[in-house]
């Protein structure tokens, strides 16, 4: 079913949260008040926006270290998402985890991973959990097109394609393994590749917010009728670096102005389509202001949030006995 | 009542019941379903509980280690057989990346109620890629729990155990064990995962151990009460968490310490008990902790080889005979 109106203005919020939150975070991390790694997704928000528009809160995600978008998407609190960057107790992991490790298993968000296809295999458990307890939940997993040429995604496919579990494997090709270019990493068209585990496969336009919800309520469809796993091979872009301090020596300004341009831009792209289906710029602009103030609110709070206390050090390591 | 049962019987008792008691508890590994497991561990679960619950996997271990993380992340029990302990270098990411952190990079939002089965050492010839003794490995990573039962009586009344904890738990059987005896009782029981059991009490020397080390540390104890040599066996059962009160107080009482594994000396636990000692009760030691441990190369296979460089019990005579004797250069 395509996204009615107020549906893909509901996406379109989500995108701009995404978006305004990673501008945010950038800004932050240049003050120095986030440290360590960061990885914006920004230029990767309607992949995003659309495939969590087409889950449960009750249904599992998995993403990589350029999961914010998703985690967002899925429902964490932005205010826990930022103060978790900023290392605070107040973070979603109470400043344990960090920008690569947002976890919250109330929204289904079984984290971040920083290690490069681990979160396929992750996915593929909780799909298979979901199925052992007769549950109709399903289980996303967001990957990198490098992730494609790990081992855990091979294994964790293959998991998923042999015991037919309810699990949507989401693939991000934004052409870059990190900082080199897919023509360099791979021979194979990664749907192709997928395919070959036995299992469906589609390709999609990653910056169409709209045909990225229509691919992925297919694949959860199938998922929760017991029809097995799907790939997805969504073409996208980022905008900014790999990380923070990345030198983009890889690729061109001519490039990455292109996609930042009217025609491939997901945000750009979203707000002119509503204005399209004759949506009052006025509506959006009161939308924009919206998620600007949310944003605001969203750093002051994180900047006002506590560090851990020390005495946090030996706490959240084992669960004690009962 | 007591029973004598074997090593991997008893571990298929433990198994059974606890996958009676929860149906949240599955097995998943290589070849454990019809085939029983290559130790028959497994065998006759696939007919009790059937193929959702036997579950049985391709070779992949980093894979379904990694499924097993998350489906233990969402409501199940998973126990996970690792056919080999050095199949763990394969799946190292999954345990040690994902399982050993995940509570601790979610601020403690998840729980990995996760056991993986696996066995190692050498002593059959199966060469430096089947024969190798892990334990320091897991150990040294925070996050995990370390398991290596010595006898039937305490492997099935840990693993009972490691499947109801809810932290991520490796159990570490041997190989040579499977096909040791014991007595188990009858009736159901539990044993609590961190304490020591002293196997044989002495006065003399104290010789620090576990897993199948400790049937030679009692070998050699048996053949030393004869010389009139009192040795103290300690079965530390697990290592994390480590039981240093039983530890240190073994080491006060007699004074004297040789700490006994078939893994490397290099890095292992031996010079970790050894550290311990020294900085908790140097005054009380007669002499300096001694180690008997394997050689730091690959097991060859050749049994000359393997013999010389696995510990046996004529190494842990020799230590325990150099602790009681006046010559500081012995070894």
């Amino acid at each position: 079913m395509p996204l009615d109106t107020p549906q893909l203005l509901a996406c379109y919020r989500t995108m701009l949260l995404i978006r305004e939150f990673e501008e945010r975070a950038v800004k932050l991390y240049k003050l120095g008040e986030i440290k360590g790694s960061l990885h914006p997704c920004v230029g990767q928000e309607a992949t995003a926006a659309g495939a969590c528009f087409a889950l449960r809160r009750d249904d599992y995600l998995t993403c990589t270290y350029r999961g914010h978008g998703q985690a967002l998407a899925k429902g964490l609190d932005p205010k826990e998402a930022m103060a978790e960057l900023l290392g605070k107790v107040t973070g979603c992991s109470k400043g344990k985890g960090g920008s690569m490790h947002f976890t919250d298993p109330r929204v289904g968000l079984l984290g971040e991973n920083a290690i490069v296809g681990a979160g396929v295999p992750i996915a593929a458990g909780a799909a298979l959990s979901a199925h052992m307890r007769g549950s109709d939940q399903v289980a996303i997993t967001f990957f990198g097109d490098g992730a494609v040429n790990q081992g855990l995604f091979a294994e964790g496919a293959n998991l998923a394609a042999v015991w037919q579990l309810p699990l949507i494997l989401f693939c991000e090709n934004n052409q870059y393994s990190e900082m080199t270019p897919i023509t360099a990493t791979t021979r194979t068209p990664l749907h192709v590749r997928a395919a070959s585990y036995g299992m469906p496969t589609v390709e999609v336009d990653g910056n169409d917010v709209e045909a990225v919800y229509e691919v992925t309520q297919a694949a959860v469809t199938r998922a929760r009728a017991g029809a097995g796993p799907t790939f997805i091979e969504a073409h996208t872009y980022r905008l900014l670096g790999h990380m923070m301090g990345d030198t983009e020596v890889y690729r061109t300004k001519a490039e990455v102005a292109e996609w930042r341009g009217e025609q491939r831009d997901p945000i750009k792209r979203t707000r002119a389509a509503l204005l399209a289906r004759e949506v009052s710029s006025a509506t959006l602009a009161i939308i924009e202001a919206a998620v600007v103030a949310t944003i605001n609110e969203v750093e002051q709070f994180a900047r006002a949030s506590m560090l851990p206390d020390v005495s946090e050090v030996y706490e959240d390591i084992w669960v004690a006995a009962a | 009542m007591m029973r004598e049962i074997y090593y991997n019987q008893a571990l298929r008792e433990a198994l059974h019941e606890e996958m009676n008691r929860d149906p949240c508890v599955f097995v998943m590994g290589e070849d454990i379903g019809l085939y029983g497991g290559v130790f028959k561990v497994t065998e006759g679960l696939l007919a009790a509980f059937g193929p959702q619950r036997v579950r049985e996997t391709p070779i992949s271990e980093n894979g379904f280690v990694g499924a097993a993380v998350g489906a233990s992340m969402t409501g199940m029990r998973p126990v996970v057989e690792l056919m080999f302990a050095d199949f763990a270098y394969v799946a190292a990411d999954s345990i040690f990346n994902q399982a050993a952190k995940m509570r601790s990079m979610s601020g403690g939002r998840v729980t990995v109620p996760l056991v993986i089965r696996t066995q190692q050492g050498g002593g059959r010839g199966n060469g430096a890629q089947h024969s190798q003794s892990l334990e320091a490995m897991f150990a040294h990573i925070p996050g995990i729990k370390v398991v290596l039962p010595s006898t039937p009586y305490d492997a099935k009344g840990l693993l009972k155990s490691a499947i109801r904890d809810e932290n991520p738990v490796v159990f570490i059987e041997h190989k040579l064990l499977y096909s040791t005896r014991g007595l188990v009782p009858d009736d159901e029981y539990t044993l609590p995962i961190g304490q020591a059991d002293i196997k044989r009490p002495g006065s003399d020397v104290t010789i620090i151990t576990y897993s199948r080390c400790v049937l030679q540390a009692l070998a050699v104890a048996t053949q030393l009460a004869e010389e009139g040599i009192d040795v103290e066996v300690l079965d530390l059962r697990s290592l994390v968490p480590l039981d240093r009160n039983s530890v240190l107080a073994s080491a006060r009482k007699t004074g004297r310490v040789v700490v006994v594994h078939e893994a490397h000396r290099f890095c292992g636990v031996g010079a970790e008990i050894a550290a311990l000692i020294q900085e908790e009760a140097w005054d009380e030691l007669h002499a300096p902790v001694r180690r008997v441990t394997a050689k730091d190369v690959p097991i060859p296979v050749a049994p000359s080889l393997e013999q010389a460089v696995l510990p046996q019990e004529h190494d842990i005579m020799a230590a325990v005979r150099c602790l009681m004797s006046d010559n500081k250069n012995c070894s």
